[in-house]
This record gives structure tokens, C-alpha cells and sequence, in this order.
């Protein structure tokens, strides 16, 4: 691979979901694999262990990380692989499918442009293939791909692959995913995962890794709606930067250039962009997710926290927040309990007001009358917050409309919100 | 105009991002710093990230004492350029201090003591957030952690347990006593490294190219030649001298060396993309087990 090449290489972060048995450890493995990632150590250490345990060699085994996943044969956590082609390099959270783990399915989905959701052809479609496609539509990852895995097993019909495919449409077009495509696979053997199939020439589309290189991603981020967290205050006191005061963060979106009039919320000040650093050096416009340093006209007080936007284009600033909940703990959320919301780089106590309603996520049914939402549910709720924070909806903005719910108590990371459209 | 990042920047901006956020969330973080490339990069990254402000935590050291000598004088030397803060905690003081016991035998190795340095280190200090290199690719363990990964009082891991990590939200609230591990470059890997050290002209330690050195296989192995090595009468025939270089960096015992004639950054790109084993081939530490990474971490480890 020439450096050049490798320089320019784009970013793809993907998730896999699936439910246990489905495969997904087998494919990932074999990308893995078939694309040179895994390294002759690594396949001998494996080697080693299936004759060990008497197993025909289990490419699961390579991203099972913890001993009790080994022991039990079963994905835990969240696991990060990585592997690049000469185009692209991949992020993959290989998410566990476990029902007691969905919880794991939305931390892996939070950062993915991609996910790859598995279906066991000898099974068809499951309650868990719903969940994995509603969650992929909540977290809006904006491409999603079905693969139909053992097709091996069932003889590589393409009934099977239509009779899946029908399966899912209704409960597709209910759901909000811009982008979906359908692959029949075998994971174990190979087909249509780097190698087109010699199985299923009926098959005309691409292979997964086809797919995962070539699918267009540069449009993904959100280029109109200016907003700069402040997330940190970069204040040098030297004799050199007496006056020196710069505003570190991360664009969350829109595009922020030199010069710029901007308002600055929650103190409504209006100033200027006077310069924007970059880890490069200077630059005159920034857009996401960059990393930078911005400098303003005005020495006004702003710190961590408050939120850089354009006049004319603002977020909504409340303390009445309507959302969507994953809850991710044990400890059931309820009607005024309170937390702790992070929301960008804003952290404030927050009251729930209701539920809404809880989701079957099933048949998407809504479950009036719900008093709790508990581990794995997911449901609408309201919420008033002691202070007001700057939003978009989640559809609108991944970066300004999602929030965690933090247990005061335990500390623990509870739950996962996204903010519904005013 | 394209609004389009390549890999290598949003890298860099993810792990600027998370710098920023533990200065931010913690009262008193510290950088470890081993000396090794991974740790560099960071070193580089925080002065990226505070510039030009000076890096607004100190760094910090476990030093076996059985190093390299060309890790130490570019750690002195970095250090300066930096202009921050060192803290050096000694593994020597632990063993004189009788913290820790020496292993014995022709494996001994101050690896796993390190950990028991560290620990009373980041207590003694009343250190809150330790920012360390590690990379998700390096080991299939390594690649279940956190970027804010928390530890409990004693400063154990408990990887069945972790905090879900959404969006760019990373929850460092704890109680008193409990700190947090930091992974500024999870989602680095080796190549990025390499691609980023050429990228950014950063120096790095001469025992990264290719160089002739005394040397002894042992289980297949290559170890550097030094003091610190306890060898078998019968393994002395073993001892040779070889052109090689490191591909990680740590202990003389059990940094593991390859063979190599790679005498710049860019051929070690070329060696690092045909080659077929991982970097942790070389670790005689992580080789001892299936599990010896897990049982590490658990206990507080890097």
C-alpha cells in the first residue's frame, strides 16, 4: 500500500448486531481474515485452542476477548476490531445478541455510519431481528445492511433470501433508514463476504466488503446547523499570551469560518470568529468532527458548556426536553426520579416528568400506562432539567440531540436519550 | 471545497477530543509515559491539544530499572522539549521497600510488578485519571475497554461490569477514591502509529531501527543481551549478535526484538504492512498465558 493512499484513506465505523448463533463473530472473523488482518500468531494462538477444546477452528474465537466469553462461547461486551483496505479503514463494535445485552447493541450503534444486521437464514426473521432494526433506525445510522447468513445450510436458495426479504418489508417501511440493502451470505464458507459466491449466481449484488468499501459517507455529517460546544477554555497566562483566551471543543456540525458573526448561548452575546486553530495550525473554516481552537472579537465570559452558534440559526434553548430513552440499568427508570444529563459538554440535574409510553418493539406497539422502563426497554419520556440546554432533534443532529442519564447514586451511565423533533 | 476529514485527522481529533474532556472532568490526571511510541504520540497530542497553553498535567514513569538506556535519554530529553512535569515511580523502591518480591528463575521479569508501583503511585499522588497508550488492536482484552475505563478503589478493572460508552458522552463522575484509565488512542492502530509518526516528524528512540546488538532466542523470542536477563549455563550458546530493532518498547526483559533492516520510519511502514504477526508476538509478557493481559488489567495494569 503506498503512503500516499494510506493517507487519504476515509473512515468507516460499522456495527454488528445478531442474534446468538447468528454468526456475526464467524463474520467478522472472516473479514478479518480474508482481508489479511488476523496475523499468523493470532490464528495459531487459535489453532491451538480449538484442538485444545476438540472444535473445528472458530474464527469467533478471535474477538471473544474475555475468559468468560471463551468459557461460555458467548460475546459478553462490546468488542473493537479493526481492519483497512487499500480505500477505507474500519472501525467494527462487534455488539453481543444477547437480549439481556441490547444495551450493548446501542453503545455500538451510537458511533456507526454502518450497521450490519444478521439474520440465520434457517430461522428467518426473529423478534431479535426487529429490535436490531428499530435500534438501527432510533440511533438513525444512516446505513444499513441485512446480511442473510448460513445460506450454506439451506442449500443457497434464493426462496429463502426472497421469503426473508418479504418477511421484513412491512416492518421496514415503518421504520426511518434511508439507506437498506439486502446480501446473502455464509459466513462460515466465504460467500459474498470478500469472494463473490459460485453458489448464488442469482445473486447479482454486492459482497459485504464491497459494500462496506464503496457505500458514500461523505455526506453523513451535518453541514448546515453551526453549533461549537465549549469544552474547554484555553487560557495560557503566559508573558508571551498575556491576553490569550481560546475556546476548545469539537465542531458538532455546520461549517464555522474566519470572520463569522456568532452568538453565543446562554449569555446571547454576539462576536466574531477572529481565528480558528486547527492541530495543523491555523485554518479559516472548520467543520465536524474537527478538533480545534477558536478565538472571538470579544472578551466575554464563556466557558465549558456553553454553545457557539450562527444568529440565524439556533438551537432550541429549553429546560422541557421530549425524547426517546434506551435504559440501560437495573435500576428502573420512573416518573420523578432524577438523574444527572449530559448533554455535549453541558452536564445538568434533570426530573422525569413521564413515560410516555414503553415500546414493543415487536410490532412497535406503544404500552400506554407503563410506570417504569427497566434494563433493555425503551420508551418515550419528559423530562425538565434544571437548567436550560441548547438542542436539535436527533433526526436533525446526531451530535446535539443525544444525552445520556447518569445515576446520581452509583455514578453509573443509565440511560441513552434522543430528542424528539418540537 | 470538501468537508471531509481523512482517517488519520479524525484520529487525531477524537484523541485531541478526549484529552480535552479529561482535563476538563478530573481534578488531578497524569499521562504515563513508558518511553515507547504509543506514549510519544500522546506527549505529542496533549501539547496539540492545550497549545498554547502549557499541557495541564504532569507526566508519570513506572520505571523498572531494567530499561533500555537509549528509552531513558530520549525520555529526558522529550521531556525537557515538552517542558512538563515528570514523576518517576520506581519498582527498585518496591522491591526495597518489600511492596513487591523479585520474580526468580530464567523468566523473571519486573513486568508484572510495575503494577504495584503504579497503584501506590497514582494513591500516593491522589492521582484520579491516568492516561495510558493502550490501543484496542494490540490485544483481544484490550479490545473490550473504555476510553474512560473505571477503575474501584483498589484500582481493579472489572471488564463484565463496564459503563456504557455512548457518542462522544464519556461519563467520568466517580466516587472518592475510585479513578479512571484513559485511552486517548483506542481506536489506533499499529499503522496508524507509523503513519502519524511520519506524518508529524516525530523523533522517536533509536532502538526503533534497525540496529546490531547482542542477543539471545529464547522459545523463539529475541531478547536484547543485558544484566537484567537471568540465563541458563546452557543458554549461553544462544547468545549472538544480530542486526534487529524493537517493534514495541518496555522492559529489557521481555520487550522482544525482530529482525529488521529497517533504518527509517518510512521502511518500517513497508515492514509493518507485510508483516504477518502482530506486535504482541514479541511480548514474552503477554505470551505467558491466554488470559495474561486480562489478569493484568484486572489488577490495575497499564
Amino acid at each position: 500500500m503506498n503512503q500516499k493512499t494510506y493517507q487519504e484513506m476515509e473512515l468507516l465505523r460499522f456495527t454488528t448486531a445478531g442474534s446468538v448463533d447468528d454468526g456475526k463473530s464467524t463474520l467478522i472473523g472472516r473479514l478479518l481474515y480474508d482481508t489479511k488482518t488476523i496475523f499468523q500468531d493470532q490464528l495459531r494462538n487459535l489453532e491451538r485452542l480449538c484442538l485444545q477444546r476438540g472444535e473445528q477452528l472458530n474464527l469467533a474465537l478471535l474477538t471473544d476477548g474475555l475468559r468468560a466469553e471463551r468459557e461460555q462461547g458467548i460475546t459478553i461486551d462490546v468488542a473493537y476490531r479493526y481492519f483497512a483496505t487499500p480505500n477505507r479503514k474500519f472501525i467494527i463494535a462487534d455488539t453481543p445478541g444477547h437480549i439481556q445485552y441490547t444495551r450493548n447493541m446501542v453503545t455500538g450503534a451510537s458511533t456507526a455510519n454502518l450497521a450490519l444486521i444478521l439474520v440465520d437464514a434457517r430461522n428467518g426473521v426473529t423478534e431479535q431481528t426487529h429490535r436490531h432494526l428499530f435500534i438501527a433506525s432510533l440511533l438513525q445510522i444512516p446505513h444499513v445492511v441485512i446480511c442473510i447468513n448460513k445460506m450454506d445450510l439451506m442449500n443457497y436458495k434464493q426462496e429463502v433470501y426472497e421469503s426473508i426479504k418479504n418477511q421484513l418489508k412491512d416492518f421496514i417501511a415503518k421504520l426511518n433508514i434511508p439507506d437498506i440493502s439486502f446480501i446473502p451470505i455464509s459466513a462460515l464458507q466465504g460467500d459474498n463476504v470478500v469472494e463473490p459466491s459460485k453458489q448464488m449466481l442469482w445473486y447479482n449484488g454486492p459482497t459485504v466488503l464491497y459494500h462496506l468499501e464503496n457505500v458514500h459517507i461523505g455526506s453523513d455529517e451535518n453541514l448546515i446547523d453551526c453549533r461549537f460546544p465549549v469544552q474547554y477554555v484555553i487560557r495560557p497566562r503566559s508573558d508571551e499570551y498575556h491576553d490569550y483566551r481560546g475556546y476548545g471543543g469539537k465542531i458538532a456540525s455546520g461549517v464555522f469560518k474566519v470572520g463569522d458573526k456568532i452568538k453565543v448561548l446562554p449569555s446571547g452575546f454576539t462576536t466574531t470568529i477572529t481565528s480558528i486553530e486547527s492541530p495543523d495550525g491555523s485554518i479559516q473554516e472548520a467543520f465536524p468532527p474537527m478538533s480545534v481552537v477558536i478565538q472571538l472579537t470579544d472578551d466575554l465570559d464563556i466557558s465549558r458548556g456553553d454553545m457557539l452558534v450562527r444568529e440565524h440559526n439556533q438551537p432550541t434553548v429549553s429546560q422541557h426536553i421530549d425524547a426517546m430513552i434506551c435504559w440501560m440499568n437495573n435500576c428502573s427508570l420512573r416518573a420523578e426520579n432524577k438523574y444527572i444529563l449530559r448533554h455535549t459538554t453541558k452536564e445538568v440535574k434533570c426530573v422525569i416528568n413521564e413515560i410516555s409510553y414503553k415500546l414493543d418493539i415487536n410490532t412497535l406497539h406503544r404500552i400506554e400506562n407503563a410506570t417504569e422502563l427497566g434494563l433493555n426497554d425503551i420508551g418515550r419520556i419528559t423530562l425538565k432539567t434544571a437548567q436550560p440546554i441548547y438542542f436539535d432533534s436527533y433526526r436533525r443532529n446526531r451530535s446535539t440531540g443525544c444525552f445520556i442519564l447518569i445515576d446520581e447514586k452509583t455514578n453509573e451511565t443509565v440511560g441513552a436519550g434522543m430528542i424528539r423533533d418540537v | 471545497m470538501q468537508y471531509n476529514l481523512n482517517h488519520l485527522q479524525k484520529l487525531e481529533s477524537e484523541a485531541i477530543y478526549v484529552l480535552r474532556e479529561v482535563a476538563a472532568q478530573f481534578e488531578r490526571p497524569v499521562l504515563l509515559f513508558s518511553g515507547g511510541k504509543d506514549s510519544i504520540i500522546m506527549g505529542h497530542l496533549a501539547k496539540k491539544a492545550f497549545q498554547p497553553a502549557p499541557i495541564p498535567f504532569p507526566f508519570l514513569h513506572i520505571d523498572t530499572g531494567h530499561n533500555f538506556p537509549e528509552t531513558i535519554e530520549y525520555r529526558d530529553d522529550f521531556i525537557k522539549k515538552l517542558g512538563v512535569r515528570l514523576i518517576v515511580g520506581s519498582v527498585q523502591h518496591s522491591i526495597d521497600t518489600g511492596r513487591v518480591r523479585e520474580e526468580k528463575g530464567r523468566y523473571a521479569s519486573r513486568n508484572i510488578l510495575q503494577t504495584v508501583t503504579l497503584l501506590d503511585t497514582i494513591h500516593e499522588q491522589k492521582y484520579d485519571a491516568a492516561i495510558g497508550g493502550g490501543r484496542r488492536d494490540e490485544e483481544k482484552t484490550r479490545a473490550k475497554e473504555r476510553f474512560f475505563s473505571h477503575r474501584n478503589e483498589i484500582g481493579q478493572w472489572d471488564p463484565k461490569n463496564q459503563r456504557p460508552e455512548l457518542w462522544d458522552l464519556y461519563n467520568g463522575r466517580k466516587h472518592h477514591g475510585e479513578q479512571f484509565r484513559i485511552f486517548p488512542l483506542s481506536n489506533w492502530t499499529e499503522m496508524d502509529v507509523w503513519q502519524y509518526i511520519l506524518k508529524e516528524q516525530i523523533s522517536i528512540p533509536t532502538i526503533y531501527f534497525s540496529h546490531k546488538r547482542k542477543c539471545i532466542t529464547r522459545d523463539g523470542v529475541i531478547l536484547a543481551y543485558s544484566p537484567y536477563l537471568n540465563i541458563d549455563p546452557d543458554e549461553k550458546k544462544n547468545i549472538q549478535t544480530m542486526t534487529v530493532r524493537c517493534r514495541t518498547v518496555g522492559d529489557m526483559t521481555c520487550t522482544g526484538l525482530v529482525e529488521s533492516a529497517a533504518k527509517t520510519v518510512e521502511e518500517i511502514i513497508e515492514e509493518v504492512a507485510a508483516c504477518r504477526f502482530s506486535e504482541r508476538i514479541s511480548r514474552a509478557d503477554d505470551l505467558r498465558s491466554e488470559n495474561a493481559m486480562e489478569d493484568r488489567k484486572k489488577e490495575g495494569y497499564f
